[in-house]
């Protein structure tokens, strides 16, 4: 394998894996939502640089062209970037609905307030 | 001819009813409305299930651009199955749940807990009728953030952690599907299931498709509670409001578990699927979940949980009866998915109407509960025997036709396993029965009064098709027989 | 009015089951609810007996439902299925008329519930005996089990809920691991479940597999309490005394002997087994179980759990019998479960009886009562002679094929077993009946006057020690009947 090669899909991979670590390891329910955002947007950063050729430009119809990149992930991308959204924003309200209930939003701590009642 | 446009009307009208019902105020108005919305699915389904059975597979381009370009919704035996199950258990949850929605929901919440009540319904059914990948995606998270504000509408504050915790596994595991789905598209340039299907079989033995399936495979497995990425699931069927449990445990596992028979057998084919081991990671799973999955739910103190465990241990059959790969596997796999979403179904709607009396459902409540609430006891009961499989219901045609396919292919050992998984189902679920037939109410405890007639009308209903199909199961089970051969045959 | 063979079928079946529900409706007027369930019982006895007065050689059977592609649930009727139902509907009037008078006098609470389930119950054996294949013997041995419990719980105390656990427990678990996993392997051996003389197997099946099913069968149908799975029927000995009587000296433990038969004849076939290795396992566990419980009986000081080993050594013989494989032993099986089944019932009726009118049911309290219940005691030493296997009664009879089968398979261990067991029921029912008339009333006794039990109670045990008499005199039709099963006419 040529080295840097597909050096896109290392970045995505690596952002990948940051974003999980944050997931799994933090104990800060605020952070693992920053680390879930890295997590989704690594995908898109996939998706995206997939798509890109080399030298095109974007679709259009033009006689001037006849490289351009595929549109069509771009395009489910911008989907999903709504959905990440949504996600984090759905999140982020619970997130104040849980401070307000447990007065704090870290995890162990949490657990042991759940383990009282 | 609106029967033309049934299969897009089929998401559009529980779509279209969320925004409607987000405009409206008022806790009545807005449960009638949501109410006649999810009816109207209902009848559109089994409008569709006429169609298909007359005519065979339907399939509806939309906006009229013509696949594999555009979006196709594509509707089969299988499908139809869904549908009905996700329609008819949506409405008999709506119709029966009225007065425990109105206990558990503030006035104010309740038109938004309807909005996503019919979000939640016409995502699962886009991820059933979609017969294009991404577009599946859409959908699976509009079901899955609908549930997640749902499951936080519970009256504990513990369902909000709940919700959270099911956000945070449920998105990595709804990414990972992206992930896979990008993989996919990478090697064959469609996202359509019926053009991957061709695509694929190309391009089969390379590592990276094998990557996607790996990756689609653990993102779906997460959404279907598979054992052991479940651990969102008995906290969120736990602290959900008891209708939304009901409604969840009934029908959102299921059309996970759709979906990947979808995926796995639809697109990627036997073939890989038993070459890469995969099919025997499922079955040891499958095989793990129903015993773990039983042995836990024995040691839980709160009856919707038990249930919750009881469900990781069923969708252990499920997967079981998948990882086969075999006609009689897939035939029992897709059975199995019927019958015990309407079980369960059941079983959540009479702790429903516990939890409406009683405020909670912990084991000790059920003492003596078959005096004070005859119907619901009795309609308890009668999924719980089902559920154990015994015969006349749906769950030993069930259990049948898991066994008949395990003999096929594993031998004695492992459908002994799966009789022994069914006794635990019978030590778990006992108890709750005899508490309730055979114990005295607690000295001093409050008069209660039987579940309003709505709701024992819909437990009684799904009572009903449970016990006529598990008398006379020749319609489900030829449903799941063709589709099971459409399934392996690889017609998408 | 005439009706077809198959449809006389279907009214005994369903007659209880309409009892049932008249019985549930009629709850609060007890005179009309009583009535409906003795004319009931009465109706079903008619039915049966007009299908065995109608009945020849060609198969009557109806299908009840499409269960699964390929299975169906079906009635069929053949010569044992036949015996099994005159046994269980003949009895099921004289219990009702018995257990009216028990539940009566006793002042049973719940007595609505208690005859409703009864006629289900009855429903469930009818079921049993006209099952036309293995699926629908299955169906109705389950639903036999659940509609008994509540019987078996009806007092509901914690002593009364644990024997329930037990006996749920037991039956529940053995049917669902060994008899329906043996059951579905069948299905996926032979491709049908449906009872042909001579068994269903194929060539294919070899006979380790066969040995495998032949014991899954013999053990996952625990109704015929062969030990180490015996012990629900000491704890379902907790329900009243009808339910003892009828359901466990007949109904359910003869659904499960009877079961045995089916198996081994319209299954497994007895050819085949005779000719696979290893299949004396089960008779030597049942001659095991003959002894053993008969010794536990000699222990036991309280009448009814005294009856329930007697019955599970009784039964044993029926398995032990079967379970040799020869013509005439599989005949001696199929006459004990008709002989065994009016003696037990009157044993039991008798010790309800006592129960009802001195409130004794401990042996050592019964010095002197023949004097004062002669009808119930003459009634109880009839029985006890055919239990010990003595002419004039019926036990003698079946005792004696079963011998003949024995010497015919040239089993010598199973005619020692028969032989010592002879004994071991000697000593124990002749104390009982020689304490009765012999021994001078206690004084506590005499300080409490009483007569006979209720005059319903008295006549039902008198009817069926007459019968058990009878069938000494009369076994021509039994014979004829379980001949037939033996060598497939």
């Amino acid at each position: 394998m040529e080295f840097p090669g597909l050096y896109n899909y290392w970045i995505a991979m690596v952002l990948m894996m940051m974003g999980l670590y944050i997931v799994i390891t933090d104990p800060n329910m605020v952070k693992k939502i920053v680390g879930l955002s890295i997590f989704q947007v690594s995908v898109f950063v996939f998706y995206i640089s997939m798509a890109k050729v080399r030298g095109g430009t974007a679709p259009i119809l033009d006689d001037r062209f006849t490289v351009y990149s595929n549109p069509l992930p771009h395009v489910l991308i911008l989907t999903a970037i709504v959905v990440g959204i949504a996600t984090t924003a759905l999140a982020l309200a619970l997130l104040v609905r849980i401070q307000a209930a447990f007065g704090t939003v870290d995890e162990e701590a949490i657990k042991a307030l759940e383990r009282e009642t | 001819m609106i029967s033309t446009h049934l299969p897009i009307l089929q998401v559009l009208v529980p779509l279209l009813a969320a925004p409607v019902l987000a405009l409206l105020r008022g806790r009545t108005l807005s449960y009638l409305v949501a109410t006649g919305f999810v009816v109207v699915a209902f009848l559109i389904a089994i409008g569709l299930t006429i169609q298909v059975v007359h005519t065979g597979a339907v399939s509806y381009a939309i906006g009229n651009w013509a696949p594999p370009l555009g979006i196709e919704y594509r509707i089969d035996e299988l499908t139809v199955i869904m549908l009905l199950m996700v329609t008819g258990i949506a409405s008999a949850v709506l119709i029966g749940g009225g007065q425990s929605i109105a206990v558990e929901i503030p006035e104010r919440r309740a038109p938004l807990f309807f909005a996503l009540f019919c979000l939640n319904v016409a995502g699962l059914i886009g991820m059933t009728v979609t017969g294009d990948v991404f577009n599946l995606f859409v959908f699976l998270e509009i079901s899955s953030l609908s549930t997640y504000a749902l499951v936080a509408m519970g009256r504990d504050r513990r369902a909000l952690t709940a919700a959270y915790q099911y956000l945070v596994i449920g998105t990595v595991g709804a990414t990972f599907y992206v992930i896979g789905v990008g993989l996919l598209y990478m090697m064959t340039g469609t996202l359509n299931m019926a053009d991957l299907t061709a695509r694929v079989s190309g391009v089969e033995s390379t590592l990276t498709i094998k990557t996607a399936l790996a990756f689609l495979f653990i993102g779906l497995g997460v959404k279907l509670g598979m054992m052991p990425v479940h651990f969102w699931l008995p906290n969120a069927y736990a602290q959900a409001p008891s209708t939304v449990s009901a409604f969840l445990a009934g029908t959102a596992t299921k059309v996970a578990v759709y979906v990947m028979l979808r995926i796995v057998f639809g697109i990627f084919g036997i073939g890989i699927f038993t070459s890469s081991y995969l099919a025997d990671v499922v079955i040891a799973l499958g095989i793990f979940a129903m015993v773990a999955a039983s042995v836990s739910a024995i040691f839980q103190s709160d009856a919707k949980r038990l249930l919750a465990y009881s469900s990781l241990a069923q969708i252990g059959y499920i997967l079981f009866a998948l990882g086969l790969a075999t006609e009689a596997g897939l035939t029992a796999a897709i059975l199995h998915l019927f019958n015990h979403g309407l079980m369960k179904a059941t079983l959540f709607l009479a702790l429903t109407a516990v939890a409406l009396r009683l405020g909670r459902t912990r084991l000790e409540d059920f003492d003596g509960l078959a005096q004070a609430m005859p119907a619901t006891m009795l309609a308890f009961a009668v999924a719980a025997l089902s559920l154990v499989g015994v015969p006349l219901t749906i769950g030993f045609v069930s259990k049948w036709y898991l066994l008949a396919a395990a003999f096929d292919r594993d031998g004695v050992l492992v459908a002994a396993v799966i009789l022994g998984s069914s006794l635990l189902a019978l030590l778990y679920l006992w108890p709750l029965v005899e508490r309730a037939y055979f114990r005295k109410r607690p000295a001093g405890a409050p008069e209660i009064e039987e579940a309003p007639l709505a709701l024992i009308l819909a437990m009684w209903a799904l009572v009903a098709v449970n016990v006529f199909l598990g008398v006379n199961s020749q319609f489900t089970v030829n449903l799941a027989a063709n589709a099971a051969r459409h399934l392996i045959g690889a017609v998408p | 009015m005439t009706l077809a063979p198959d449809q006389l079928l279907l009214w005994a079946f369903l007659t209880p089951i309409i009892v049932a529900v008249l019985v549930a409706v009629a709850g609060p007027w007890r005179n009309l609810r009583d009535a409906i369930s003795v004319l009931g019982s009465l109706a079903t006895f008619g039915f049966v007996a007009m299908l065995a007065s109608e009945w020849e050689d060609k198969l009557v059977s109806r299908t009840i439902a499409d269960f699964l592609p390929g299975l169906t649930l079906r009635f069929s009727l053949e010569p044992l299925g036949l015996l099994f139902a005159v046994i269980a509907s003949t009895l099921w009037v004289l219990s009702t008329i018995y257990a009216i008078g028990y539940m009566r006098a006793n002042e049973e609470h719940d007595q609505t519930r208690f005859f409703a389930l009864f006629a289900l119950a009855i429903a469930a054996t009818l079921g049993i005996a006209f099952s036309g294949n293995l699926l629908t013997l299955f169906v109705f041995y389950e639903t036999l089990t659940l509609v008994t419990f509540p019987l078996v719980t009806h007092a509901g105390t914690p002593e009364a809920m644990r024997a329930g656990r037990t006996y749920l427990g037991i039956l529940l678990s053995t049917s669902i691991l060994f008899f329906f996993l043996a059951m579905v392997w069948t299905y996926f051996e032979a491709g049908t479940l449906d009872f042909i003389k001579g068994g269903i197997l194929n060539e294919e099946t070899g006979p380790s597999v066969t040995l495998v099913l032949f014991l899954l069968y013999m053990f996952g149908i625990a109704k015929t309490a062969l030990m180490p799975f015996h012990r629900w029927l000491p704890a379902a000995m907790v329900a009243p005394t009808p339910v003892s009587a009828l359901l466990h000296a007949v109904a359910v433990v003869k659904a499960g002997v009877f079961a045995v038969v089916k198996v081994i004849v319209y299954v497994l076939g007895v050819e085949r087994l005779a000719g696979v290795p290893g299949t004396a396992i089960v008779p030597v566990v049942a001659g095991f179980t003959i002894i053993a419980a008969s010794l536990v009986a000699l222990k036991q000081a309280n009448l009814k759990r005294l009856l329930a080993y007697s019955t599970i050594s009784q039964l044993s013989y029926v398995v032990l019998s079967a379970t040799l494989l020869t013509p005439i032993s599989i005949m001696g099986a199929v006459l004990h479960i008709a002989m065994h089944a009016v003696a037990k019932i009157t044993l039991f009726f008798a010790a309800g009886a006592v129960y009802t009118a001195a409130h004794k049911s401990e042996i050592g309290e019964l010095d002197g009562i023949g004097r004062r219940m002669p009808w119930t005691m003459g009634a109880f030493a009839v029985a006890a002679l055919s239990m010990i296997g003595l002419p004039p009664t019926a036990g003698f009879v079946s005792k004696w094929v079963i011998l003949k089968g024995a010497f015919d398979a040239t089993a010598w261990c199973a005619v020692a077993v028969l032989v010592l067991s002879t004994v071991l029921n000697a000593a124990y029912f002749l104390p009982i009946v020689h304490r009765a008339f012999f021994r001078p009333l206690s004084a506590e006794a005499q300080a409490h006057p009483h007569g006979e039990a209720p005059f319903p109670s008295v006549l039902a045990l008198t009817l069926t020690a007459l019968l058990t008499l009878g069938l000494f005199f009369f076994p021509g039709e039994a014979m004829k009947i379980a001949e037939a099963v033996a060598t497939g006419r």
